[in-house]
């Protein structure tokens, strides 16, 4: 690792939408990516001149509920106030968040760092705002200079959460961000499968230089890769003598690089000041009241003692709260190989399809019947990876119809005893003299290619283990 | 009859099928106060051609009470001004003097009433909106206590000070139509319930303690305004009332505590007026700032632009904690000063303007000086507490209002105070 | 006191636009009325301020919107929808 790498500071404002059913200050329902552009809009969050927002007590019920998982203190007075800027998203050019009096402040999460030793990163705050509408055309030539906009989003509830600059590499801020999107949907606010439920602003610097701040993140995997680029482009900058400017930068999430906004975005003055139109809240008594389910941690730990299984299979599952969800659902299949199976083997195979996790949770005892049928070594570990594959394969094309016994059966894959391979070994064997010499030479691994050989040949129902031990017997040791 | 003062900005007669309260009467509406299908420009060319698709909270419950819409009244821009003459559509004429000026902002709603247009008209309230008109032109207006009366629909100046609220041509109908607009409103944050019923209107004044804060009858009073409001009080008297003098030390910083709140709230309210999605047509290829000022700079008068760049600079870096922060606490001792003589005595009076309406034109020129003319309503919108003028004779010819001022929810003192009063003269 | 420099930078902030044969009269105006404002200054800031409400909210509940006409009435050449702004970039 570079020196100038071991001095990166990391920092973020994480935004995330809160899942309630109406808007932050208005009754208009948030539910609203399938519909027609200004369908889900009122006088309030469109801004009409003389309408007034009233507080969405399931938004602060959310975020207090966030503030306390993640162990804050809670402000005496939380105060809703006005950023006043100017921007055709912004209805009524302000944008009510929380200033001077968030709703809690401190905190902490756990992570690991990029050693795998726990890691303590601090938070600075957490507060509530609201959403502004989405621009959906920016101005072209082709289709004119104006701008597009639809208000369904103004008013949406937004969680800010913002850590002090402790992060020291891009992977540990994406650690943070699925720790953070985790410990959110055990807490049952937030629906991360949602489009543009999240937005990262991050800060970065090198140790003794200018901070810059990249703005507006949309995803986990873009904030590893514009901070990602932000080292590059600042080691380099740094390493020609350059000066790092204190400016915002934009992220380009198909580029995967950032460019610099204009200075004139940056120059605003906001002219924060107290919301009149709401009263201030106090939540002392109110968060006494709020209990806390399991979160990803405690489920991790008391994975691993309830079903002794791995910390690292632990931590993948209880790292989605559907995935620990769908694992305990099986877990009586048996702990160890049902872990393995989901952590290991079918996360990658739905990944590389880009399938949902819903399209096996809602089928959990068919997935657990084909644990069963590797379990009773009715077929092989290796024939259980295919039939899983086929299955996936079926349910990605809509057909649901074949269960993994019926998979197993239509492509003949039943383990098969290890006598039966007999003259497969033997043929094997008898073709690859070389091999043996090899092995008898004391050259490692040359018995593993003749075993190769007769997996392939016996098409994956035939166990290596089984296989390796009549190819030492044959050759007599 | 033909609107010769100038107090309609639009005149629509929308009866309600309803039967109620206010059936038959016709109320008129200060254009501020948004109505559903009916434009309400705030008499601002910024809103020129804006139609709201919603009634204000106070606009339904005149309608529920079965009361007829006679249409919008002229008004000082946005509710800033004290004479109507800020109205992009021509001032209101005072119909007592149609030489002077009507008051304002609520000058158009004064006027119609004054004029015999209508019985009856909702005004509001920032800074001395309702009563100041009141008082120039001899008609009763009442300030409820913040909080009374829902804001939903009201076109905001100043969030934290005003309130819609009733005139009429005497109190019977003043408290008639509070009645119909005072109670909760679950859309407004700031909302009480606390409505109000006439049952107890002529309970009369006798026993209640008043106070006169002398205060209000300090430097830049007119001396003719003073002796009619002394006469006044000495009717109250008269009529069982014991009068006390006390005293209102904070009110030295009612003016200024006003004026920054007020143009900061205002800066922030008005800054979303950018045509849009409401409201003249901004250059769309131009970039957003640019077509933002250009509309914003036609839209809007010099005197809410002057507001506008007040609240704007006062908020703005470096300035905040001078000027906003200090206006808080000031109110916080304007409130507690208010609070604390109102332990003692039941109510409080004083004029409700230092002079009579003034000749069309002549404070236009100086904003200081029209700003100062404010200084006996503006510190009951900033303590929070209701107060009400009713006419009392006359200085110079002109109408003179008597200002009695209330504990907080307390208007039912108020309405049987000038009742009886009233009835006396 | 505020110079015309400063009245400018307020007029650009609030995107209201200013011309020079103004500038002079807003200025002078301006200061006059706060140097009135200074009276404020005087007073402290420590007291903590009283609260007549707190804690006033809604329940989560979903209430009709306005038809989509209704929000594009009042706006300028709506396309398919959407609201038509002048341009950002």
């Amino acid at each position: 690792m570079a020196d100038e790498e071991t001095n990166v500071i990391i920092g973020l404002e994480v935004h995330c939408q809160l899942d309630t059913k109406s808007k932050l200050f208005c009754g208009c329902s948030a539910n609203f990516r399938a519909d027609a552009p200004n369908t889900h809009v009122c006088p309030v969050c469109l801004g009409l001149p003389g309408a007034l927002p009233v507080l969405n007590k399931n938004a602060i019920e959310f975020a207090l509920r966030v503030a306390k998982a993640l162990n804050c203190t809670f402000t005496k007075e939380g105060e809703f106030c006005r950023k006043n800027y100017f921007y055709p998203d912004l209805v009524k050019a302000y944008q009510i968040t929380m200033g001077d009096s968030p709703l809690a402040t401190g905190g902490y999460i756990e992570i690991e760092d990029d050693a795998g030793n726990p890691k303590i990163v601090s938070l600075t705050r957490i507060h509530v705002e609201e959403d502004p509408g989405r621009l959906v055309h920016m101005g072209s030539k082709e289709r004119g200079h104006y701008t597009l906009v639809d208000y369904n989003r103004s008013g949406i509830p937004l969680i800010e959460m913002v850590t002090e600059p402790e992060l020291s590499s891009p992977k540990e801020a994406r650690r943070l961000l699925s720790k953070l999107r985790a410990t959110l949907e055990y807490l049952d606010v937030f629906d991360p499968e949602k489009d543009g439920s999240i937005r990262v602003d991050a800060n970065i610097s090198f140790r003794g230089h200018e901070r810059v701040e990249i703005k507006n993140i949309s995803s986990y995997k873009g904030v590893e890769k514009a901070l990602t680029f932000e080292i590059t482009r600042q080691k380099n900058l740094i390493r020609r003598g350059g000066t790092i400017a204190r400016e915002t930068r934009h992220f380009q999430e198909r580029k995967g690089t950032t460019s610099s906004a204009r200075s004139k975005e940056t120059a605003t003055d906001y002219r924060y000041f107290p919301e009149p139109d709401l009263p201030v809240i106090r939540v002392a008594d109110w968060v006494e009241t709020i209990a806390l389910p399991e979160l990803p941690d405690a489920r991790r730990d008391r994975f691993m003692q309830q079903y002794s299984i791995a910390v690292g299979h632990a931590r993948t599952i209880t790292g989605d709260l559907r995935l620990a969800e769908f694992y305990e659902g099986i877990v009586d299949v048996g702990a160890t190989v049902a872990a393995s199976w989901v952590a290991d083997i079918l996360i990658g195979e739905l990944n590389y399809r880009g399938m949902a996790l819903e399209t096996v949770t809602t089928r959990a005892q068919e997935f657990k019947n084909l644990i069963s049928l590797v379990r009773s070594k009715t077929i092989t570990d290796k024939a259980g990876v295919e039939v899983l594959r086929v299955w996936l394969d079926n349910l990605y094309a809509g057909d649901r119809t074949e269960t993994p016994a019926q998979i197993v059966a239509r492509l003949g894959l039943s383990r098969e005893d290890g006598s039966s391979f007999r003259v497969i070994v033997e043929q094997t064997l008898a073709s690859n003299h070389q091999a043996i010499a090899d092995h008898k030479a004391g050259k490692k691994g040359a018995l593993n290619f003749i075993v190769g050989q007769v997996l392939k040949e016996t098409k994956g129902k035939s166990e290596p283990r089984e296989i390796h031990a009549m190819v030492a017997e044959l050759i007599g040791e | 009859m033909p609107d010769i003062y100038n107090a309609f900005l639009s005149r629509i007669e929308i009866s309600s099928s309803v039967s109620g309260p206010l059936s038959g009467i016709r109320v008129a509406v200060k254009d501020n106060i948004s109505t559903k299908n009916i434009p309400t420009t705030c008499a601002s060319k910024i809103l020129l051609g804006y139609i709201p698709p919603y009634d204000a909270h106070a606009v339904e419950l005149l309608k529920a009470a079965g009361a007829t819409i006679a249409g919008k009244t002229n008004m000082d821009e946005f509710g800033m001004g004290t004479t109507t003459e800020n109205s992009a559509f021509c001032p209101a004429l005072n119909p007592r003097d149609v030489t002077r000026v009507a008051g304002g902002s609520s000058g158009g709603s004064a006027a119609a009433v004054a004029g015999g247009l209508v019985p009856m008209a909702l005004g509001s309230d920032t800074g001395g909106s309702i009563r100041c008109p009141a008082s120039y032109c001899g008609i009763v207006g009442l300030k409820p206590s913040y909080g009374r009366v829902s804001r939903y629909g009201l076109i905001a100046y100043a969030n934290s000070f005003e309130q819609i609220g009733p005139m009429a041509a005497n109190v019977a109908d003043t408290a008639k139509l509070f009645s119909v607009i005072a109670g909760h409103d679950s859309r407004d944050s700031t909302s009480v319930s606390k409505p109000y019923d006439l049952t107890g209107l002529y309970a009369g004044i006798k026993g209640k303690i008043v106070g006169v804060p002398k205060e209000y009858f300090g430097e830049g009073v007119d001396k003719h305004v003073a002796a009619a409001v002394t006469a006044a009080i000495d009717r109250l008297e008269d009529l069982g009332a014991a009068i006390r003098e006390v005293s209102l030390p904070s009110l030295q910083y009612a003016l200024a505590a006003y004026y920054v709140t007020c143009t900061c709230e205002a800066s922030s309210n008005l800054d979303r007026f950018d045509g849009v999605r409401y409201g003249p047509e901004p250059e769309m290829n131009l970039p957003w700032h640019d077509a933002y000022t250009s509309v914003r700079k036609m839209g809007f008068g010099p005197e809410v632009r002057r507001r506008i760049l007040l609240g704007t600079f006062s908020l703005s870096a470096g300035h905040y904690g001078k000027y906003y922060v200090k206006a808080q606490h000031a109110k916080q001792l304007i409130r507690r000063d208010f609070f604390r003589v109102l332990t003692d005595c039941d109510l409080l009076a004083g004029p409700t303007m230092p002079n009579v309406a003034p000749k069309l034109g002549e404070l236009i020129a100086d904003p200081l000086q029209m700003y100062q003319t404010d200084i006996l309503t503006v510190p009951v919108n900033i303590a929070g507490i209701p107060a009400i003028s009713v006419p009392c004779g006359t200085a110079h010819g002109m109408p003179v209002g008597l200002q009695l001022m209330g504990r907080m929810f307390g208007e039912d003192d108020l309405l049987n105070a000038a009742l009886a009063y009233e009835e006396a003269i | 006191m505020v110079s015309k420099n400063e009245v400018l930078h307020t007029a650009k902030l609030a995107d209201i636009g200013i011309d020079t044969s103004e500038l002079g009269n807003f200025t002078e105006q301006l200061n006059a009325i706060l140097e009135y404002f200074d009276i404020l200054d005087t007073l402290s800031a420590d007291d903590v301020l009283e609260r007549p409400l707190v804690n006033v909210f809604r329940e989560d509940n979903v209430s009709t919107s306005l038809p989509q006409e209704d929000v594009l009435r009042n706006s300028h050449n709506p396309e398919d929808g959407y609201i038509r702004a002048p341009r950002v970039i």
